[in-house]
């Protein structure tokens, strides 16, 4: 416990654990992102990676553990420190979370305006750069998110994440729900952004080719834990048997899933 | 023994829901008063809250000033009816019914309608995703709902006034056939002596009772569709049980001789 941070990352969770009722989710999560690189975590459905990146946010309170950003720890923070750690973030959710009162170039401006204070009108303009770069002309940013198809929503939820430039993002389920051309274009930008911005990054997937295109380091998570974690050119030859797996899609193997089988 | 279980596990669950609001209404009266203020938001606010809420309430308080006026009519003697009715029509109207019903049906539409918007933003993680996006959701969503309604509710009630009184005037001239300078005469008499500030003061705490929860239920909803038609549900009902309180004891503390 009484270990510093590790200098060199960006984000680290140590013995994070966190339990919804009698449910066990996280227990006891140790995971390091280094700076400037891009972690993804891949697991099951229902595994906890979704409350994993939740708890790094403050949107959701583990009972246990430690979360360092930049050495600072987050779950000891007040609520100002915490505001401006946020600052640092840019986050894409699972269900794109889009303000529906709000037509979709605001969503994508939201946080320069409203957090950052921008004049509307530039902040507009950026939007609309970020929009054309996940491929979403200027007529879409005048359509409310109700009007979208499930994937052109997703990609207005990546527009938002990064519109204000973060220096850390998270990437829920980037590509699901994607055709498998858009899923690559993403995966580019998710790469880009990396390059350009040297934004750290940490993105969940179940999708294998999307994880292999964005990743430095790959991490799984099974049962609340992370089981394994290398690099992306290791994890074909990891030797563990979860991992092997998940990334072949085997039905049989230690991963049960909870169905009933006939 | 069992039957002591349940009793426990109640007044636990109320208990840790009266701690749960306590604290929810501390950091949304913090944030009322604490800068950065979304003006934009106040505004939207109070158009939405105040503005369309004014058919509702202008209807409710016609209607009600000319029953109240019938009543006092078929109540009081034939001899006194003409001067009682005006200013017992202004006093109800003013101190309780306007007031009072006002905030009943404004919590019907507003306390609803806050409940189901914010449910539906938690329950789709837009209150999350605002906190991402660095704008804290207290400041946001609740701060401007609860400024809007106590700001506009006290200017409902005091229409509210005026076009109750007006339902009474209108019922005592055309149906009883009483003189309209006399009944005027006296509504202003009265309102002269008494003033209609009272009203307008618990017309604020109805305010702020109604958009605190519509803000609470909807902020603490989970489960879907379902969970927000029960936070919807709660809120209405909780505002209206809440108002009907408060204006009991109001009345006892605004009025004690
Ligand atoms: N607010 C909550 N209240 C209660 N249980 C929750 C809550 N959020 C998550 N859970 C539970 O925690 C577990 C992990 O959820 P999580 O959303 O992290 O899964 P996930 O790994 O992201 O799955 P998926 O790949 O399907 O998105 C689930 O079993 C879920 O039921
Ligand atoms: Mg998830």
């Amino acid at each position: 416990m009484a270990n510093k941070p590790d200098p060199d990352a960006k984000i680290e969770l140590r013995g994070v654990h966190k339990r919804f009722g009698p449910k066990v989710v996280l227990d006891g999560i140790d995971l390091t992102v280094p700076k400037g690189e891009s972690l993804v975590v891949i697991g099951g459905s229902g595994t906890g990676k979704s409350v994993m990146i939740k708890s790094v946010l403050g949107i959701v309170k583990p009972e246990q553990g430690e979360i360092f950003v930049d050495g600072q720890n987050v779950l000891k923070m007040d609520q100002s420190d915490r505001e401006d750690t946020l600052r640092k973030f840019g986050m894409l959710f699972q269900g794109a979370a889009l303000f529906d009162s709000l037509p979709v170039w605001e969503n994508v401006a939201f946080g320069l305006i409203q957090g950052r204070r921008m004049k509307r009108k530039e902040a507009k303009e950026i939007a609309m750069d970020k929009l054309s770069k996940v491929g979403l002309g200027a007529d879409v940013g005048e359509l409310y998110p109700a009007e979208l198809s499930g994937g052109m929503q997703k990609r207005v939820g990546l527009a938002r994440a990064i519109a204000a430039d973060p220096e850390i993002i998270f990437f829920d389920e980037p590509t699901t729900g994607l055709d498998p051309i858009m899923a690559d274009v993403i995966n580019e930008l998710i790469v880009d952004s990396v390059k350009e911005l040297g934004a750290t990054t940490l993105s969940i997937t179940h999708d294998m080719a999307s994880a292999r295109k964005i990743a430095d380091k790959i991490a799984m998570i099974y049962r609340g834990k992370i089981i394994w974690a290398g690099s992306v050119e290791e994890v074909d030859k990891s030797g563990n048997e979860y991992v092997e797996q998940f990334i072949n899609g085997r039905a049989d193997g230690p991963i049960q899933m909870e169905v009933l089988k006939p | 023994m069992n039957f002591l279980a349940v009793i426990g596990r109640v007044v636990i669950a109320t208990l840790a829901e009266i701690g749960k609001l306590s604290k929810f209404t501390w950091a949304a009266v913090t944030h009322i008063v604490r800068p950065p203020f979304f003006l934009r938001m106040l505004l939207q606010q109070m158009l939405r809250i105040g503005y369309f809420s004014l058919p509702v309430v202008a209807l409710t308080a016609f209607f009600t000033g000319g029953a109240l006026a019938l009543q006092i009519h078929y109540g009081s003697s034939e001899f006194n009816s003409e001067s009682l009715v005006a200013t017992v029509v202004a006093l109800g109207i003013t101190r309780e019914l306007g007031p009072v019903l006002g905030g009943l049906m404004v919590a019907g539409r507003v306390s609803a309608a806050i409940a189901a918007e914010l449910g539906t933003m938690r329950v789709t993680e837009q209150i999350d995703a605002l906190t991402t996006l660095s704008t804290n959701p207290y400041k946001y969503l609740v701060a401007p709902r609860i400024a809007a309604a106590v700001i506009t509710l006290p200017l409902l009630v005091f229409v509210a006034d005026i076009i109750g009184i007006m339902g009474g005037y209108v019922v005592a001239t055309a149906s009883l056939d009483f003189n309209a300078g006399v009944y005027l005469k006296n509504t202003i008499n009265y309102i002269q002596d008494n003033g209609v500030t009272s009203g307008l003061i618990k017309a604020a705490v109805f305010g702020f009772i109604i958009a605190l929860m519509g803000c609470f239920h909807g902020f603490n909803s989970k489960g879907g569709a379902q969970g927000v038609g029960r936070a919807t549900t709660n809120a209405v009902v909780s505002a209206s049980i809440l108002i009907l309180a408060a204006n009991y004891v109001m009345t006892s503390l605004l009025f004690a001789k």
